[in-house]
């Protein structure tokens, strides 16, 4: 009989039995004679088999423990005895009421909440092995069974209650709030899975734990709730479950889909994560344009090329005579002329016509909705990315830990190639002794004068560059608009590129000045690459833009020509009317040849082509700069190393560095033609997906190849919002000319599909007035009324105002914190002296001095982590006062607040070596410790 | 569990994928890797630390051999791992793993006497670690006097001498790269 050796088992460690404890005893086993209890106990065999088993294991355990347990803490039994009085009374009272409540109970109940004991029980005693018990032994019998009642006093427990608890947990039934514990119960084991990986544990303890808790939740998921509701429930937990798994295989899918995540690694490894973190950008970048490619593609390109008007049916559609003859030519359709230009890629291929196809698809508007939405949707994701980045990195700014992050971050793990291993160790060093240096004296101002003069001086040079290229730039824009004038046939290939070509090569050689101009100013490297990226960015954007005021005034010119083209048109209309009423007046009027028909010059074409133009001058000039700069230099070096006088590896050539911040630069301007062009330029997107393609593989390959690691080696993370930054503020400023010219000028007249119209976004209001009901277009007739648009932005005005505010609160929240914790440490840091003053045992002063930082970390660690600590704490038998007094304070709040022993780590298997390393408490010394104060207590 | 160099079961998977931050593919891959370096000969699971040390991610690494104590469960604590504390080391250096996981390892990491606080002698190890094995990188005694100096003071807390765990949490938590650093990828 399973229950005889239960018995028996308990008798076997029982020190002493209550009289008390008897007498329940048998009151318990009169009530099993119920018919109920019968079947009850048939239900229970297996599961006793199972328990006492695992009892007499964790027996074996105990006694060893209890003897250790026997002498000490002589003192808290007073205290124990106390509460142990108290809690006494509580139990009387509750099973009187539990056993009138049975009846009424499902049978279910009790087997189900037999259940649950067991393996929490277990779990208690495994907590009672590492944990230590404020409560001498002799307390044992009694407060196990408080602990049947309170179904929570995970604290402390003893091998001999659990017996007993077994016992009497076939009287007392289930009652709501019990149930209620159960449900807890669950949850929390459910928590500790989750939670089980950020764990330090070695695997074998953490498949344990997994196993145990996963066994529970097998046993009591489906057990809660009654009837129906149990039904639901079970079905709830299957689904969920269900749910998991396909999360994680998703999960497991959407990592499969990364690309290049092995070559990024592969970067990594050789060249550390500032090199790598290149390359994640670039990524990141590649997925941004894929949407853009997806959109501009997906809902303007294939429509039209699909459904719309074919080619030739159309002036706009079709290449005008004059250039028939070469629009095949490779050199015109490599300047994207010809029939390049008189197809989807350009905006003047476009229909007008309302709505294309059997789909009714209304092209115009897409056009447009598709122009505004790749803008809005990079805006959402450039902020989206600068909001988290800014998320993670938390606190960075702050400065009291300048050689601690030296000397316990600095280290990059990921680093796999000795090469750069040293040059890691060597800047290391570097930073290092510099922190020692700028620490002992602090700033030697040796000629302050002469650094602040060439400082001026740099700046006054850059600033020169700056005007310079801007102004080599507008004058070679307004030249080839002569050119253009003049006719482009008559010129060779340099004068038809000069403009892409000299702002590539002021793109490439300025950057290399003003690395020459900053040797002057004597910056700190990080201070310098912060200028050179200032100085680089300024260089760019002022090409950018004086190339924009060129186009404009192009465009202004292409203006004047339209309205000359337009009365040549009224002109040439009436001559070919003429010519077909004098011959046959009744016939239908014959209509030319869509190639003859004088055709306006179409400005909004000309720029898409302007842009994509430089695009592809921009990537070629990356590209080759790549192979002569990196590669044919690296093949020089490795090759004419062999007779040359000098060593060229390591004197002056030598290999070239990756450049990370010139490259990222290069990218983000990049897209910012990228946003610029893409209105008027559908293939833009499509274009940039492609060079970003190549260049994820040629650069990858050209970084593995042929360059070496670099020398100072930036951290990555540092930067990430800089560069994010950066992003944010070249698209406002690239969106800005594309939305000037939509808004303020009026389109052409015969090519795009917003011809005919006086201003592009009228499209909107036209499908607002055909194809919506009278009363949507009233209502947003009100809604863009100045009086409703008005109140709005300011409302929003305030909002911004009112958020802002919030901040700065909680930033000084925040400072005032720090201020407090920082003279709470004060605090503490005098307690310690005194402490150490008062105590004759240095050994002692220690003990309490790591209690108090304990409290004081207590402050601002979450619960979570106390638990863990407390545990952890208990697991070296570290007696303190700290985890007396919660444990004391635990036993005194209500049952709710004490449920908690499946969040406790089940038990420790810990091998030797990793015991010592436990938060919040030195741990060896602490066992010394115990040692010599329970000697002190004999 | 640890079976040699046969295919890894499919619920050893999925619990191991519960039990660390690695996904799917990062265990096979690991078990791959693992098994590659498994002695066919012996029978026994565990691979001893000089072959570890041979993987190209920890070969260059100052801190290898430490690595292989702290993540070992070998008895004599030889540095010998078993499939499963690979996994344990994969997962707190892979990229998903929290701050909290990554600064106790590293703790552990660096903690080279196994005393469970960082004392000045261990912050000599990790210096000498983090600056090389030439002597042209190493720092003089003076510097090395000053820089300790320097970063206890602004690291011990309680001013013990010594810089205990959470004390190390403490600092490590506001480093704004520690995570990004703190990685190995197979």
């Amino acid at each position: 009989m399973p229950r005889h050796k239960l018995v028996a088992s308990e008798s076997d460690v029982s020190i002493e039995v209550d009289a008390d404890f008897t007498e329940d005893r048998v009151r318990e086993v009169k009530n099993e004679r119920n018919p109920k209890a019968k079947e009850r106990d048939t239900k229970r065999k297996l599961e006793i088999h199972k328990t006492t088993e695992q009892k007499t294991e964790n027996k074996k355990r105990k006694r060893s423990h209890s003897k250790q347990r026997g002498k000490r803490n002589i003192d808290d039994e007073d205290k124990g005895g106390e509460q142990i009085s108290k809690q006494k009374k509580n139990r009387k009272n509750k099973k009187t009421k539990k056993l009138l409540t049975e009846e009424a109970e499902g049978e279910g109940y009790i087997t189900k909440q037999k259940k649950k004991r067991r393996p929490q029980v277990d779990e208690e005693n495994a907590n009672a092995t590492k944990q230590m018990t404020p409560e001498g032994p002799p307390k044992k019998k009694k407060r196990a069974k408080v602990q049947v009642e309170s179904s929570s006093e995970s604290e402390d427990s003893s091998s001999e209650k659990e017996s007993s608890e077994e016992e009497e947990w076939k009287v007392t039934a289930l009652t709501p709030e019990e149930l209620e514990k159960l449900k807890e119960a669950v949850d929390e084991k459910k928590k500790l899975i989750t939670i089980l990986r950020g764990k330090p544990w070695p695997m074998l303890k953490k498949l344990q734990t997994l196993k145990e808790s996963h066994d529970f939740l097998e046993k009591f998921e489906g057990a809660l709730g009654k009837g129906k509701a149990k039904k639901l429930y079970a079905y709830k937990v299957m689904m969920l479950k269900r749910w998991m798994k396909f999360q994680r295989d998703f999960e497991n899918f959407k990592t499969a889909c990364i690309p290049w995540e092995m070559k990024i690694k592969d970067i990594e490894s050789h060249f550390g994560s500032s090199v790598a973190s290149y390359f994640i950008f670039l990524r990141w970048m590649y997925g941004i344009n894929m949407i853009l490619f997806g959109l501009t593609f997906g809902l303007v390109m294939v429509p039209e090329a699909l459904m719309g008007k074919p080619y030739g049916s159309m002036p706009r559609k079709t290449v005008p005579r004059a250039e028939q003859a070469s629009a095949m030519d490779f050199a015109v359709l490599w300047d994207f002329g010809g029939y390049a230009k008189y197809s989807v890629l350009f905006y003047g291929y476009y229909n007008s016509q309302r709505a294309i196809g059997w789909l009714k698809f209304r092209m115009p508007l897409s056009y447009f909705l598709v122009g505004v939405g790749t803008v809005a949707y990079s805006y959402m994701v450039v902020i989206r990315t600068m909001a988290r980045n800014a998320n993670e990195q938390g606190g960075g700014d702050d400065t009291n830990f300048n050689f601690s992050w030296k000397m316990f971050t600095s280290w990059d793990y990921l680093i796999g190639n000795p090469e750069t291993a040293d040059n890691k160790f060597a800047s290391i060093t570097t930073s290092f002794k510099e922190a020692i240096v700028e620490e002992q004296e602090s700033r030697k101002d040796d000629n302050i004068h002469l650094t602040r003069f060439f400082r001026v001086l740099a700046n006054f040079l850059v600033l020169c560059c700056l005007a310079g290229s801007g102004y080599l730039i507008y004058f070679v824009v307004r030249r080839s608009q002569k050119f253009a004038l003049e006719g482009l046939e008559n010129y060779g290939w340099w004068e038809r590129n000069e403009v892409n070509m000299v702002m590539s090569l002021l793109g490439m050689f300025c950057p290399m000045l003003f690395d020459v101009i900053s040797n002057l100013e004597n910056y700190h490297p990080r201070i310098a690459l912060q200028w050179q990226l200032g100085r680089i960015f300024a260089l760019f954007l002022g090409n950018l833009y004086t190339f924009i005021i060129a186009l404009m005034d192009e465009i202004n010119l292409k203006r004047k020509e339209e309205e000359t083209v337009k009365l040549n048109m009224t002109v040439w209309m009436a001559n070919l009317h003429n010519g077909t009423l004098a011959e046959n007046s009744t016939a239908p009027p014959i209509t030319a040849d869509p190639a003859d028909v004088p055709r306006g010059p179409c400005w909004e074409t000309m720029v898409g082509q302007e842009f994509v133009r430089l695009i592809i001058s921009d990537t070629m000039t990356t590209y080759i700069t790549l192979l002569i700069g990196d590669f044919l230099r690296a093949v020089m070096v490795r090759f004419f190393n062999y007779c040359w006088c000098w060593d060229l590896e390591y004197g002056f050539p030598s290999y070239s560095e990756f450049d990370v911040s010139g490259n990222v630069l290069g990218l983000i301007f990049n897209q910012g033609m990228i946003w610029m062009g893409a209105f008027y330029a559908p293939c833009l997107p499509a274009l940039n997906v492609l060079r970003l393609h190549v260049s994820m593989y040629l650069q990858c390959w050209a970084v593995m190849c042929c360059n070496v690691p670099q020398e100072r080696v930036f951290k990555a993370s540092g930067s990430n919002n800089f560069y994010m930054a950066m992003l944010l503020v070249i698209l406002f400023l690239s969106t800005l000319p594309a939305i000037y010219t939509i808004v303020s000028i009026p389109p052409s007249f015969d090519c795009g599909p917003f011809s005919g119209k006086n201003r592009m976004f009228d499209v909107i209001q036209e499908t607002l007035e055909m194809d919506f009901p009278a009363w949507f277009g009233k209502v947003f007739s009100y809604a863009s009324n100045p009086g409703l648009v008005l109140p709005f932005l300011l409302l929003m005005v305030l909002a911004i105002y009112y958020l802002q505010s919030t901040s700065k609160t909680y930033k000084k929240a925040n400072a005032e914190l720090k201020k407090k914790l920082q003279a709470q440490n004060e605090e503490n840091k005098k307690k310690n002296k005194r402490a150490a003053l008062k105590a004759s045992d240095p050994e002692e002063a220690r003990n309490s001095a790591s209690e108090q930082q304990w409290h004081q970390i207590n402050n601002n660690a979450s619960k979570k982590e106390m638990d863990t600590w407390g545990c952890e704490r208990g697991q070296n038998q570290h007696v303190t006062t700290c985890t007396r007094q919660s444990a004391a304070v635990k036993r005194q709040c209500g049952p709710a607040d004490l449920h908690n022993p499946s969040t406790r780590p089940p038990p420790a298997q810990r091998n030797p070596a990793t015991h010592g390393y436990l938060p919040g408490n030195p741990h060896q010394p602490s066992l010394r410790m115990q040692r010599t104060s329970s000697l002190k207590l004999q | 569990m640890g079976g040699a160099a046969s295919q890894l079961p499919k619920e050893m998977v999925s619990e191991y994928q519960e039990l660390t931050f690695l996904t799917k593919q990062e265990i096979l891959l690991a078990h791959k890797r693992f098994s590659e370096l498994q002695d066919r000969d012996s029978l026994s699971s565990r691979v001893p630390m000089e072959k570890i040390l041979t993987m190209p991610e920890l070969k260059s690494n100052p801190f290898r051999r430490r690595i292989c104590h702290v993540f070992s469960t070998s008895e004599p604590n030889d540095g010998s791992l078993t499939f499963e504390d690979f996994l344990d080391l994969l997962s707190a250096f892979s990229d998903s793993a929290t701050l909290e996981i990554k600064s106790h390892y590293a703790f552990r990491i660096f903690d080279f006497d196994d005393d469970g606080t960082l004392d000045a002698g261990d912050l000599e190890k990790l210096v000498n670690c983090l600056t090389g094995d030439t002597d042209e990188t190493r720092l003089n005694p003076e510097e090395m006097r000053q820089l300790i100096k320097n970063i206890l003071e602004e690291s011990d807390i309680d001013k013990d001498g010594t810089v205990n765990l959470s004390e190390f949490q403490h600092v490590i938590s506001r480093s704004p790269d520690f995570v990004s650093s703190f990685k190995i990828v197979l």
